[in-house]
C-alpha cells in the first residue's frame, strides 16, 4: 500500500490519548449523568404513555381539531385524518407515537435552549463570531458521530438518542433566533429606545416579536432535522417507526421499510404544516394589506 | 468658530457637539478645529464626520429645523438630543441638564418624560394596534394598562384617528401611520419633540396637510419641536427658526427670511435658489424708498426734481403726521409736467393710496399691488409712510434680485 503522507506525529497516541480521557469521563462522570437525566426520560416516557394511552378515535379528530384551528380551513384536517388513519392501518400506531413523543421532547428541549442562545447571540458580535462555526460543526458532523460518545456516556436506549436529536436540530432554531432578531427593523428598535424601552423591554415587545416569523421558521426546522434523525436514532435503541425502518433494511423486507418510511413522511406532512399555519396565525397582522 | 446661534429663552443648548465615527474617534478630534476638509479627515484618519463643532441654542416653544442635504449631519444631530448617538466631544444641555453625563436611568427618565420623537419610517411596532402604539411610551414609564390606554385615546381623537385605534399600522395609508407616530410622542406629555423627516416618507398632498396639523397642534400645546428636514419650502412654513447643515458644519442658522435675503455662503445659496420666494420674504423686503412731499407745498416745480433726483417711481403726498394721503404715479409726473399747481391739488388727479404693514408676506400683498396703478404703501402701526412696493420691485424682490434697499427703514 502506498503510504504518501509522513506520519509526522504518532496518531496512534494522540487517538489512545482522547478515548481514555472520554473513558475516564465515563466512569467517573456517567452514572451521575444518566441520573442527572433522569427526568428527562420520564418526560420522554410520560408524553409517549399519553400519546399511547388516548385511543386512536380521540388522538385523530383531536389534531384534526388542532389543524383545523390553526389554518381555519378543512383540507388541512382532512388530510391530517387521511394521513394518521393510514398510519394505523399500516399498522404503525405504536411506533408513531414513540416517534412522536422523541420529537416533541428533542424540540421542546431544542426551543428551551435554542431561543435563549439564539438571543444572547444576537446581542454579542464576539459570542455571534464564535458560535457560527460551532453551529457550522454541529450540522456538518455525520450525525453517526454523536452517536458514539452519547452510547458511551448512557449506553443504549432513549436518553442518548434524545440528546443526540437535539444536538442535531437545535442549530437551525439558534441560527434563525439570532438572525431574526439582527435583522429587526433597526427604525423600530431605535424608537422603542427613544421612548426609554430598558433591555428587557426592547426584548419583550421588539425584537421577540417582530422576529417570530424567522424564529418559527427555525422551529419548523428543528421539527423536521428532529424528525429525520429518528431512523439514525433508533439504531441506538429509540424504537418507534425508525426501529421498523431498520429491521426493514437488516431484514430486507421492501413492504416494512415502505410502510414505515410512508409513516414518517405523514408525520413530516402534519407536523410541518401545522408549525407552519400556527406560525402564519401568530402573526395575523401581517396579513393585512395596505388598504 | 463656526456661526452662532443664541436665543433668549433657551430650552436646548448644544455646545461645540462634534461627532466622528470611525475606528479611533478621538484622534481624528483635533483635525475639527482646522482647515482639513471632511474629505481629507476621512483620507487621514478613517474616521467619518458627523458633526463638527456645532453650537446651537433652541427656545423653547418654538419650531426649530435643521436642514441640509443626505449626509449633512442633521439625522446624527437630533440623535445627540435624546443620546440616541453620543457625541465625541461637547455639551448638550435640555433644561440644563448635561444629557451626555447622564447615567442610564436618569437618561431613561429623559426619554420617558422629557424628550419624545417620531421616525421618517414611523417606527412602529407592527404586531400592536394603534392604540398599544400610542400607549407604547406610557407602558415602558409603568403606567397602568387602563389609564395608559385611556391617555393614548385622547391624543388619538386629538390627531384625528378616533375609530382607527384597532386597526393593525399595515391597515393605514402612511400619512395615517405617521399621525399614530405623533400621537405616540405626544402621549408621553415631553415637552420637547424631535421629528426626524417625519413628513418626507409622505406624498407632497398628504405632507402638507401633516404641516397644517403640526401647526395646528403646536398653537395650542406650545411644545419645542426640532424637526428635520432637507424640503427648504417645509422648512420655510413650519419653522420659527432655521439651522443649515453642511458637511457636519453649521452653515447659517437663522428665520426663514434672513436665510432667504442673506445667504451666508454658496451652499446655502444654492439650497434657496428655487425656493418660492414670494411666500416667504415679506413686504419689506420689497419696499423702496419713494419721494414725498406734504399737500402744502405740492406743485409742478417741486414735484419734476424729486422723482428725477431719488429715481423714485412715485410722489407720495404725506399729511403732518407722516400719513400717506395720496399718490401720484410717475407716467402722471412726466404727463403734466409744468401744469398748474392746482392742478396736483385737484384730488381728481392724485390717486387714493393702499396701504400694507411691512410684515405681510409679499404672496398676500401681490393682488393689491397687481391691481393699483400706483405702487403700495407700506407704513408702520401709525399709519407713516415707510416706503412703497411697486409691480417692479415685487417682481424683482422673487426673482431674488432685489436692490440693496431690504433695509428700507
Amino acid at each position: 500500500m502506498a503510504d504518501n503522507f509522513p506520519d509526522l506525529i504518532d496518531m496512534r497516541a494522540v487517538r489512545s490519548g482522547i478515548d481514555s480521557w472520554f473513558n475516564g469521563i465515563v466512569s467517573s462522570y456517567g452514572q451521575a449523568l444518566e441520573t442527572a437525566f433522569l427526568p428527562v426520560l420520564r418526560l420522554l416516557n410520560g408524553i409517549e404513555a399519553f400519546l399511547l394511552w388516548v385511543p386512536w378515535y380521540v388522538l385523530i379528530p383531536a389534531v384534526a381539531l388542532i389543524s383545523f384551528a390553526a389554518t381555519r380551513d378543512w383540507k388541512m384536517p382532512v388530510a391530517v385524518i387521511v394521513m394518521l388513519f393510514l398510519t394505523g392501518l399500516l399498522g404503525l400506531w405504536e411506533p408513531a407515537m414513540a416517534t412522536v413523543a422523541l420529537m416533541l421532547t428533542a424540540t421542546l428541549f431544542a426551543i428551551v435552549i435554542g431561543i435563549p442562545v439564539g438571543i444572547f447571540m444576537s446581542f454579542s458580535n464576539r459570542l455571534q463570531s464564535i458560535m457560527l462555526p460551532v453551529l457550522d460543526v454541529m450540522q456538518t458532523m455525520p450525525i453517526f458521530v454523536y452517536l458514539i460518545p452519547f452510547v458511551m456516556l448512557f449506553g443504549p436506549g432513549k436518553i442518548p438518542a434524545l440528546l443526540a436529536t437535539i444536538v442535531f436540530s437545535v442549530p437551525p432554531l439558534i441560527r434563525l433566533t439570532n438572525l431574526g432578531i439582527r435583522e429587526v427593523n433597526p427604525e423600530v428598535i431605535e424608537a422603542v429606545t427613544a421612548f426609554g424601552a430598558t433591555p428587557m423591554q426592547k426584548l419583550f415587545a421588539a425584537q421577540l416579536p417582530l422576529a417570530t416569523p424567522t424564529i418559527m421558521a427555525g422551529i419548523n426546522q428543528t421539527t423536521m432535522m428532529a424528525l429525520s434523525m429518528v431512523v439514525i436514532a433508533s439504531m441506538i435503541g429509540a424504537g418507534g417507526l425508525g426501529y421498523e425502518v431498520l429491521q426493514g433494511i437488516q431484514r430486507l423486507d421492501v413492504s416494512r421499510g415502505l410502510f414505515a418510511g410512508l409513516g414518517i413522511v405523514f408525520l413530516a406532512i402534519i407536523f410541518d404544516r401545522l408549525v407552519q399555519a400556527y406560525g402564519k396565525r401568530v402573526q395575523k397582522h401581517l396579513e393585512a394589506g395596505n388598504t | 468658530m463656526g456661526v452662532q446661534a443664541q436665543v433668549t429663552n433657551p430650552k436646548i443648548k448644544i455646545e461645540r457637539v462634534s461627532k466622528l465615527f470611525g475606528p479611533d474617534p478621538q484622534a481624528a478630534l483635533p483635525l475639527l478645529d482646522t482647515a482639513a476638509t471632511k474629505a481629507e479627515i476621512m483620507e487621514k484618519t478613517g474616521n467619518v464626520v458627523g458633526l463638527r463643532n456645532v453650537s446651537l441654542e433652541i427656545a423653547g416653544g418654538s419650531i426649530f429645523v435643521v436642514m441640509g442635504l443626505s449626509g449633512s449631519g442633521k439625522s446624527t444631530l437630533i440623535r445627540h438630543i435624546n443620546r440616541l448617538i453620543e457625541p465625541t466631544a461637547g455639551r448638550i444641555l435640555v433644561d440644563d441638564t448635561d444629557v451626555v453625563s447622564l447615567a442610564e436611568n436618569a437618561l431613561r427618565d429623559l426619554r420617558l418624560h422629557r424628550v419624545s420623537m417620531v421616525f421618517q419610517n414611523f417606527g412602529l411596532l407592527p404586531n400592536k394596534s394603534v392604540l398599544d402604539n400610542v400607549a407604547l411610551g406610557l407602558r415602558f414609564a409603568g403606567t397602568g394598562n387602563s389609564q395608559a390606554r385611556e391617555l393614548a385615546m385622547q391624543q388619538i381623537e386629538r390627531v384625528g384617528l378616533k375609530g382607527f385605534e384597532k386597526q393593525y399600522p399595515r391597515q393605514l395609508s402612511g400619512g395615517m401611520q405617521q399621525r399614530v407616530g405623533l400621537a405616540r410622542a405626544l402621549a408621553t406629555n415631553a415637552e420637547i419633540l424631535l421629528m426626524d423627516e417625519a413628513f418626507s416618507a409622505l406624498d407632497p398632498l398628504i405632507r402638507h396637510d401633516m404641516q397644517a396639523q403640526l401647526l395646528e397642534l403646536q398653537s395650542d400645546l406650545n411644545k419645542t419641536i426640532v424637526f428635520i428636514t432637507h424640503d427648504l419650502d417645509e422648512a420655510l412654513r413650519i419653522g420659527d427658526r432655521i439651522a443649515i447643515l453642511n458637511d457636519g458644519s453649521l452653515s447659517q442658522c437663522g428665520t426663514g427670511e434672513e436665510i432667504l435675503l442673506h445667504p451666508a455662503d454658496d451652499y446655502v445659496k444654492r439650497f434657496v435658489q428655487n425656493v418660492d420666494r414670494g411666500r416667504i420674504i415679506t413686504v419689506a423686503a420689497a419696499a423702496r424708498p419713494v419721494a414725498t412731499t406734504t399737500s402744502a407745498e405740492i406743485s409742478s416745480d417741486k414735484i419734476a426734481p424729486l422723482v428725477a433726483a431719488e429715481g423714485a417711481q412715485t410722489v407720495f403726498i404725506v399729511n403732518d403726521a407722516g400719513q400717506p394721503t395720496g399718490v401720484i404715479p410717475i407716467t402722471s409726473v412726466e404727463h403734466h409736467a409744468g401744469a398748474e399747481d392746482s392742478f396736483w391739488h385737484d384730488p381728481k388727479n392724485v390717486l387714493p393710496v393702499k396701504s400694507v404693514s411691512p410684515d405681510t408676506i409679499l404672496a398676500d400683498a401681490l393682488s393689491d399691488v397687481a391691481e393699483s396703478e400706483a405702487p403700495v404703501a407700506v407704513v408702520d402701526e401709525q399709519g407713516r409712510l415707510l416706503g412703497a412696493v411697486s409691480r417692479q420691485s415685487a417682481l424683482l424682490a422673487m426673482a431674488g434680485t432685489n436692490g440693496p434697499s431690504e433695509d428700507m427703514v
